[in-house]
């Protein structure tokens, strides 16, 4: 497997308060790697860190590097537009704008300079039909959104990021405000998009982590304590902190 | 009856009694001014040129140069305001300038407005005569975008706070750019609260006279560009009241403006709706 | 790129509010200033002649005249408008609660000069009739026109009814239901609630929609010229002098600057100035009472 993503000895202060720690880990390609942990250990904080998302927190510094394809996003040369278009993400409620189906999907190519009527439409369709939405949606696209199911929200949302084209997906509890069966759809679509993409995944369920990714890094108080291959973190977890987590004994 | 009941029941009679006369006082004068002006109203009211200083004839170039000053004032105000807003809400933490931005909106909005009037006479009329032609359309317009100014910063800043989060972080997260998430989502999320605001400065445009006799200079002629004078119909109304004495006129013209303004703000009511509905 | 042109123009247009409230103290002082100065600031305020083509300008009739009509406008219309307010916050069945929302809107969205209008040929009818045919032998004839403080004051209280509805009724809705309950769980009456716990709560907000009531009658123009007579006379000192008429500084300005000659000009930008300083005067004196609002809170 190759490494997408290097992180080393990354740390993150809000303002004074040290959010993360030493981070070292190596994400691979084309795989879903499940971040884990107690709420506030800093593993969606980490999540914003790979799509520089905490540029928007005028108080946040960051230290150490993330490489991505060997370059340090966090370079002066990066342009963030760039970076985020090819690290996508999803949040942990849906937020599909207050627009069309058409236009929620056609907005990322828009914005980074599509304007050909014909090429919006062929990209709508493919990352619909990536998304496993088209079927659903293809007679209505030029409805409301914000009228669709939540389930149906969220994978709108998956679609609007997989029309940039991006080699990352960064995922946010991407099922926490979705119904069991809406869940189970999600993660579906997400093990058929690992063939493609590098997805990373922060959830509180353990058994979604343990179902769906390859790898899983277990994060508590800031630091990475574990990370490893999913199915070594969940049957012999080398740390008793992890131990602990996963068997329930705290959280 | 006890004391304490009789003293409810009094009270219930006043509140009962001060709600009807509002109510009353509010039908009284919607109703006298149209039984007042109505008679005067037809096709030739509305289309005719104004003859005798407006004591005869129509109100025609009071239509046009209400539209025209409303328009132009919209135009530069609507801009500049929601530019305010956007700055407020969407660039920066409180500060210093912030501060002062919110005082002179909160000053603004207190000044009456033949102070307004006051100051564009000294500015848009003498000082900015070359650019402005003196008494116009450009000079009232640029008067009157001042004085609408407060409400469109502060109704658009309202509706820009109503817009979540999400909706700026699913748009970055994209690789949108500040403005492009600005101006293609946040805006149009927030526009039906931005529509009230500019419904808002039409109201108080129509509506306003003193500000407009200072700057506007009042001519009963048809205006024929920005650098022309002209007079909206409120001017028309109290410049024909005062001057000719012709109060069927003066009526007339009265019931044209709450029309006009109970249709704007009719349509604009169903405007909002419309929207809001639109991608439920 | 366009960009950074954008983010420029966005924080130009912030800049203006500063601006454009500086550029209109700048140009009103700097305009009025000097006639104060050269006529002197005391006999400008507390002279009691206004004489443009003599060069004698002296206001206070006008302010006299701007705080009576004001005050009669407050008198009339704060006690309806909060009973309205009361009213329509508290015992409004749901019906006719929907008949007033458009009905005071509408009541805010005419225009002043149609209130003027309104004002100077049906209130003044009725007052000129009370002038004549009831009080005509104890009025003086220059009190028997109709146009008058009380005429003026009738339409100005009519014109901030609005906002003295709208503000108060949210005073008093936005009291804790808690204050309510514990209230009527203690055994008082509705009206008992009323009167000793909803109207002290919502008090801070009351008096600030008094104030802002207070601001639209002080600043009026169009109406108030319409139908107060404007004459610069100070009324008389007796219940009488409601019949005065009157003028105010707003009117000043309005009626005099289309013909007026430069230093003419100059004395009524210094209306003007005398007229800042009393809104801004207000305009304090809401800031402290909303101050102590939030406080209490």
């Amino acid at each position: 497997m190759n490494e997408k993503i290097q992180i080393q000895n990354l740390d993150l202060y809000y303002g004074n308060f040290q959010a993360l720690n030493g981070i070292n880990f190596s994400i691979g390609e084309k795989a879903i790697t499940a971040l884990i942990g107690p709420s506030g250990c800093g593993k969606s904080t980490f999540l914003r860190v790979l799509n520089r998302m905490n540029d928007l927190i005028p108080s946040v510094r960051i230290e150490g590097h993330v490489l991505m394809d060997k370059k340090n996003i966090n370079d002066k040369s990066v342009d963030v537009a760039e970076l985020r278009k090819k690290v996508g993400m999803v949040f942990q409620k849906p937020n599909p704008f207050p627009m069309s189906i058409f236009d929620n999907v056609a907005y990322g190519p828009r914005i980074h300079g599509i304007k050909e009527k014909g090429k919006l439409e062929e990209i709508v369709e493919q990352s619909l039909k990536l998304a496993v939405l088209w079927d659903e949606v293809k007679d209505r696209l030029n409805s409301g959104a914000l009228g669709l199911s939540g389930g149906q929200q969220q994978r709108l949302c998956i679609a609007r990021v997989l029309s940039v084209e991006p080699e990352v997906l960064l995922m946010d509890e991407p099922t926490s405000a979705l119904d069991p069966i809406s869940t189970l759809k999600v993660e579906e679509l997400a093990q058929e998009l690992k063939k493609r993409f590098t997805i990373i995944m922060v959830t509180h369920n353990m058994q979604q982590a343990a179902r769906i990714s390859d790898s899983t890094a277990f994060f508590l108080n800031g630091e990475m304590v574990e990370y490893g291959k999913t199915d070594l973190i969940f049957t012999k977890p080398h740390d008793k902190r992890t131990e602990d987590y996963i068997t329930g004994r705290f959280g | 009856m006890k004391k304490v009941q009789r003293q409810e029941k009094v009270a219930w009679i006043v509140l009962w009694t001060a709600a009807g006369l509002t109510m009353g006082l509010l039908f009284m004068i919607i109703g006298y001014i149209f039984k007042e002006g109505l008679a005067v109203i037809n096709i030739d009211f509305l289309l005719d040129a104004p003859r005798k200083m407006g004591a005869k004839g129509g109100i025609l170039p009071s239509i046009v140069g209400t539209v025209y000053l409303t328009v132009m004032t919209l135009v530069i105000a609507v801009p500049i305001g929601v530019g305010a807003a956007v700055y407020l809400n969407e660039y920066t933490k409180d500060g210093r300038l912030t501060q002062a931005i919110r005082f002179g909106t909160e000053a603004l909005a207190g000044i009456p407005s033949i102070i307004f009037g006051l100051f564009g006479f000294a500015f848009f009329v003498i000082v900015l005569r070359p650019v402005t032609g003196g008494w116009s359309v450009l000079s009232g317009s640029l008067t009157g975008a001042v004085m609408v100014l407060p409400t469109i910063v502060r109704t658009a800043e309202e509706a820009l706070k109503t817009v979540p989060m999400t909706y700026r972080e699913g748009s970055l997260a994209l690789g949108a750019s500040r403005w492009q998430t600005i101006s293609k989502v946040v805006l149009p999320a927030a526009f039906p609260g931005i529509l009230t605001g500019i419904i808002l400065a039409i109201g108080r445009v129509v509506g306003e006279t003193a500000a407009l006799l200072l700057t506007l200079g009042g001519t009963i002629l048809m205006p024929d560009s920005l650098f022309s004078g002209a007079r909206t119909m409120s001017m028309h109304l109290y410049l024909v009241a005062m001057e000719t004495g012709a109060m069927d006129m003066a009526f007339g013209t009265a019931v044209v403006l709450i029309v006009t303004i109970f249709i704007i703000n009719t349509v604009a009511g169903m405007l909002r709706k419309k929207l809001v509905a639109r991608f439920r | 790129m366009r960009e950074r042109i954008i983010e420029k123009l966005i924080f130009l247009s912030a800049l203006t509010q500063v601006l454009v409230i500086v550029l209109i103290g700048f140009f009103v002082f700097k305009e009025g200033l000097p006639v104060m100065d050269k006529y002197g600031v005391f006999n400008f305020i507390f002279g009691n002649t206004w004489n443009p083509t003599k060069q004698v300008y002296g206001i206070y009739p006008m302010i006299i005249g701007t705080i009576v009509v004001t005050l009669g406008s407050l008198i009339m219309g704060v006690p309806l408008g909060v009973a309205t307010a009361i009213f329509l916050a508290e015992i409004a069945p749901g019906k006719i609660g929907r008949l007033f929302r458009p009905g005071i809107e509408l009541l805010a969205g005419i225009p002043s000069v149609v209130y003027g209008l309104f004002g100077m040929v049906y209130v003044k009818n009725l007052i000129l009739y009370l002038e004549r045919e009831v009080l005509g032998n104890v009025l003086p004839t220059e009190y028997q026109w109709g146009y008058s403080i009380l005429t003026a004051s009738i339409i100005l209280a009519v014109m901030i009814l609005p906002t003295i509805i709208n503000i108060s009724e949210d005073a008093i809705r936005s009291v804790p239901l808690e204050y309510r309950e514990g209230s009527l769980a203690l055994g008082a009456t509705h009206w008992q609630t009323i009167y000793r716990v909803l109207l002290p709560a919502a008090r801070s907000g009351i008096l600030a929609s008094v104030v802002l009531g207070m601001g639209r009658a002080l600043g009026e123009t169009m109406a108030v010229i319409m139908v107060a007579g404007n004459t610069v006379a100070l009324p008389r000192l007796s219940i009488l002098g409601v019949f005065a008429p009157v003028r105010t500084l707003t009117g000043n300005i309005a009626l005099e600057m289309g013909y007026a000659g430069p230093e003419h000009q100059q004395a009524l930008f210094a209306t003007g100035i005398v007229l800042f300083i009393f809104i801004m005067i207000l305009n304090i004196g809401a800031g402290i009472i909303s101050r102590k609002g939030v406080k209490q809170k």
